[in-house]
């Protein structure tokens, strides 16, 4: 199809703001999708994506309309996933910005919005769930209208769970968005932006082609990364895959590789081909990912390491971002150290381990990553509490610039809760005379554990929060080990600021002993810094464990007790001859919730 | 071997009761009296067809319940007439159930034991386990029982109910010394998933667990001091100059708890043969059906275990340790954790004697808190 007819778009939201139902009720209006083949969601693949109402990965479909071609490209809901946004966004002109009628702006739409204005996209604002009976559509419009400029009239009021006016959203994105600008004689460029992995075809690259075209069968490179492949298929998505001869300049589609290592194709890389002009220059923006959350991932079973290793490699060939390398703990035995792009990211990876591969796992508590300055001057970054040198000049952590917006009445506890977490305030704004909009400089350290959590129920659920990474700042910060039974336990140390060294130390011993079960002997347990103990607890021994009777009629039954106990005891983790369970390990991360109580 | 030689132990089941106590998980048959007589004729039948397992001399014969001395007189007196002559003769008996008549009856049939199922001496706490009988009654039926000579007689008692205070055990305690019996037996209460116990009181038992921890040691320590052998988890007897050189343990439960082989007819009774392990069903028709009746001498229904060397290790282990005798580690070393075993004699729970007049063999015992904690020492110690 003709350049000038080829519109390429995201639909950008609030997670649950209706994005996804939108999406498939755009599929539906253009008779992509048949009504009886209509799933809610189509887009989101995943069974986790449909559960938690988010999109995880990316993908485009092909729709018509109106003597258009529409490409659809679905973006990642989550802060987690903010390069995968800002390249499904790069690969578009313009974007579908959806508000929920009865919520208005929230921060995600904040974060998401000024990504699409960085990209230099045409917003097209849509006010959705006007048929909610709490639905405010013009205060909702008016907040639109003072973050983008314009006009109340060109925001679109639309319920896409009922279709009413989704017919006008399509109209204004042919209407409002530009056709691509790409020169279809130029050597072939195209930008990756995202990928995913098929077992029987390897990895399959979702490209936006901007100059030129790609044929089936022609050599293809990657610009950055080198890697040579055949384009053994190309085609769209509509929205299962349609084979054609040729993607060209403003198309947007995918290319079957046959590779069969996913990081050997990343997402923001350009596609050129091997035949003929290949282009001299890459398209702009690519970077790596960097994971900034770290927890170790061990199996509670220590047989099923070979399955843990083997369920990571396959979740790496679709998710390109997690990072993992083998780590040993004195307490869990072998497992991974495994590095996330955030939370949220690190609790799909966790569920997916957990549902997908059916592994029983526990993961230590979250932490950043750490930059020191060692005594002999070098920098290195530290992802594991206990590879923190005891001697050292200094330790920078990782800060965010976080975003929030809540009711005005609760800024106050706002302020509270960021002052508690080392925040540092940066401005407000009025979104509106109700909503206000929070800017603070925080450790993301102290975000990791239960912020969000404690955000939410501070302020009954009406904060929304985004962040970006401003990079790392120097702090105060110590080690603290466990030792339990005399002895640490490395998957309990911990890094923190200096100023709760005490009060964290104390939370966590006090939890400890109520998690170690009582054992044969006294169980002290300690939280040092250093060689300098700051609290201390004991499990004091259990006095009986019999088994009260048994007789001739009896002995198997009650043999196979001991051996459950026993087995039992195999699943606990030895700690210097104490058995430790597993949700000892996880103590740590409840530690604020069981402050409050 | 021994078993090659056939058991010297024989279990015999009766089932019958008055009443279903709600903590009991036992097989146990209510009503039903007509059946007494079909039940025993099935009984014999199976005693005579298993024979053949038995030694030519029969150690000790052990009949239990249900409340064997509920059933029927003409059938248990069949019962009785049946049996091997063996040293040890034990029945367990309900203390409303023994009369003057019944004492006779026993003796006459070659009984040398009894074993009481008292409880507790307390009514209130009689009434939460259902039990028929009242203080009263245990003392009325020692009474009986020693009238009619029995010289050997054993209490059982469950410590641990819903609601039992430390002055009632205590109270229990001094009650049932009182009574001077050569041979006690001190369960605590286990409320067994599936039962009608466990539904009404699990709540409260788990509740008070914490305050029950110490009943154990009042328990172990009262009856040490009145000068009771705890020989055994769960198990006291008089010895030294109180059992005036006689040796009162329970020689039949000994058999178990130092891994002997055993033949158990009836319903439920297990036998364990060599490596053989075999339960008979719960079913009373089904046992009536195979063995009496037209029919008459088909195998009961049974389900049959096989015992490779490694899970009769373990069990010898799970048994031997349970005694306060030393046990003999020769031919048990592969299914011992020599890493568990080492922390159990550093923590001070287990000893391990050497022998050097034994050609150096060595045995292990449980120091009196290993004993306490005999469940936990002996997962740590299984390989």
């Amino acid at each position: 199809m003709h350049q000038s007819r080829i519109r390429n778009f995201s639909i950008i939201a609030h997670i649950d703001h209706g994005k996804s139902t939108l999406a498939d009720r755009i599929l539906e209006l253009t008779d992509t999708v048949a009504d009886r083949d209509m799933r809610e969601q189509l887009l989101d693949s995943m069974d986790l994506e449909r559960e938690r109402g988010i999109t995880i990965k990316a993908q485009a479909v092909r729709v018509a309309w109106k003597g258009h071609q529409l490409n659809l490209i679905d973006t990642p809901g989550h802060v987690d996933f903010t390069y995968e946004v800002s390249r499904s966004l790069q690969a578009c002109e313009g974007a579908v910005l959806v508000v929920d009628a009865a919520q208005g702006i929230e921060a995600q739409t904040l974060a998401n919005a000024y990504l699409a204005i960085e990209n230099n996209l045409e917003i097209v604002p849509v006010v959705n769930k006007i048929d909610l009976p709490s639905a405010d559509p013009d205060g909702a419009a008016s907040e639109v209208t003072q973050l983008l400029g314009g006009d109340a009239a060109d925001v679109v009021r639309i319920s896409a769970k009922t279709g009413i006016n989704v017919d006008q959203v399509l109209d204004a994105i042919v209407e409002r968005i530009a056709a691509p600008a790409g020169d279809p004689d130029a050597p072939a460029r195209a930008l990756i932006f995202d990928s995913s992995y098929d077992q029987y075809r390897g990895v399959i690259a979702f490209i936006r082609v901007v100059d030129g075209s790609f044929e089936t069968g022609a050599p293809l490179r990657a610009m950055a990364l080198g890697t040579q492949f055949d384009a053994e298929e190309l085609g769209f998505m509509s929205p299962s895959r349609v084979p054609v001869q040729a993607l060209v300049a403003g198309e947007v589609g995918y290319v079957i590789t046959g590779l069969k290592d996913v990081s050997a194709l990343r997402v923001g890389d350009t596609l050129t081909t091997r035949r003929g002009a290949a282009a001299k220059e890459p398209l702009p923006g690519y970077k790596e990912v960097k994971p900034m959350v770290f927890a170790g991932l061990f199996p509670s079973d220590s047989d099923e390491y070979p399955e843990l290793r083997d369920a990571l490699e396959r979740l790496k060939l679709n998710d390109a971002a997690l990072f993992y390398e083998p780590e040993t703990s004195q307490a869990l035995g072998f497992g991974f150290r495994c590095g996330f792009l955030g939370l949220l990211h690190m609790e799909i990876v966790r569920e997916r381990l957990e549902r997908e591969f059916d592994l029983d796992l526990i993961v230590t508590a979250p932490n950043v990553a750490y930059r020191v300055l060692e005594r002999n001057g070098e920098w290195r970054e530290v992802h594991n509490p206990s590879e923190m040198p005891a001697e050292l000049e200094e330790v920078e952590e990782p800060y965010i610039r976080a975003s929030i917006i809540v009711p005005k009445e609760y800024v106050g506890t706002i302020m509270e809760l960021n002052n508690e977490r080392r925040g540092t305030f940066d401005h407000l704004e009025y979104l509106s005379p109700e909503r206000v909009h929070l800017i603070y400089e925080l450790p993301l350290a102290e975000v990791v554990l239960d912020y969000y959590d404690q955000l939410k129920s501070r302020t009954r659920g009406y904060a929304s929060f985004d962040y970006d990474l401003s990079g790392f700042q120097s702090g105060k910060l110590v080690r603290v080990d466990v030792l339990v039974g005399g002895e640490p336990v490395d998957a309990l140390s911990l890094i923190i600021h200096r100023e709760f060294a005490y009060d964290r130390g104390r939370l966590l011993v006090e939890k400890l002993r109520e998690e170690i079960p009582r054992q044969m002997f006294d169980v002290p347990i300690q939280a040092a810094i250093g060689s300098r103990v700051i609290a201390r607890e004991t499990v004091k021994a259990r006095r009986k464990d019999v088994l009260a009777k048994c007789y001739g009629g009896d002995i198997s039954r009650k043999r196979k007790l001991l051996e459950k106990q026993k087995k039992g005891k195999k699943r606990m983790k030895q700690v210097g001859g104490v058995e430790v369970p597993q949700e000892a390990f996880l103590a740590v991360l409840n530690l604020d919730g069981d402050k409050k109580k | 071997m021994i078993h090659n030689a056939g058991a010297r132990h024989l279990y015999v089941h009766l089932p019958f009761c008055v009443h279903r106590c709600g903590y009991c998980d036992f097989v146990t048959v209510v009503g039903r009296e007509a059946q007494h007589g079909a039940y025993v004729d099935a009984l014999l039948s199976e005693l005579a067809r298993e024979s053949g397992s038995l030694a030519g001399a029969v150690d000790t014969v052990f009949i239990g319940g249900g409340t064997p001395t509920f059933t029927d007189p003409d059938a248990l007196r069949r019962v009785l007439a049946a049996l091997p002559s063996a040293a040890e003769v034990t029945v367990e008996a309900n203390p409303e159930t023994v009369t003057e008549e019944l004492a006779v009856l026993l003796r006459e049939g070659g009984v040398n034991r009894i074993s009481l199922g008292a409880q507790t001496f307390a009514p209130r706490l009689l009434d939460v386990l259902e039990r028929v009988a009242g203080p009263d009654d245990v003392r009325r039926a020692v009474h009986t029982l020693r009238d009619a000579f029995f010289d050997n007689i054993s209490l059982d008692l469950i410590y641990g109910i819903p609601g039992q205070e430390p002055s009632d055990l205590d109270t229990d305690l001094a009650e049932a010394l009182a009574l001077a019996p050569e041979h006690l037996s001190l369960y605590e209460l286990e409320a067994k998933p599936g039962t009608r116990f466990t539904h009404a009181w699990g709540d409260e038992l788990v509740r008070q667990s914490e305050a029950m921890e110490g009943y154990f040691e009042r328990v172990v320590e009262t009856l040490t001091d009145a000068g009771y052998r705890w020989y055994e988890t769960a198990n006291f007897c008089l010895s030294g100059d109180q059992a005036a050189g006689r040796d009162l343990r329970a020689h039949h439960n000994l058999g178990y708890w130092q891994g002997r082989d055993y033949l158990g007819v009836g319903i439920g009774a297990v036998s364990t043969l060599g490596e053989q392990r075999r339960r008979n069903g719960a079913s009373i028709g089904r046992y009536i059906n195979a063995l009496g009746g037209s029919a008459g001498g088909k195998e009961p229904p049974r389900e049959l275990e096989q015992l490779d060397p490694l899970t009769k290790a373990q069990e010898r282990l799970m048994l031997g340790l349970r005694l306060d005798e030393p046990l003999a580690l020769g031919g048990l070393e592969h299914a011992i954790d020599r890493g568990g075993l080492e922390r159990m004699v550093a923590g001070g729970l287990a000893v391990v004697h050497t022998e050097c007049d034994a050609g150096d063999e060595q045995s292990l015992s449980l120091t009196n808190r290993g004993r306490f904690l005999g469940g936990g020492v002996t997962a740590e110690l299984l390989a």
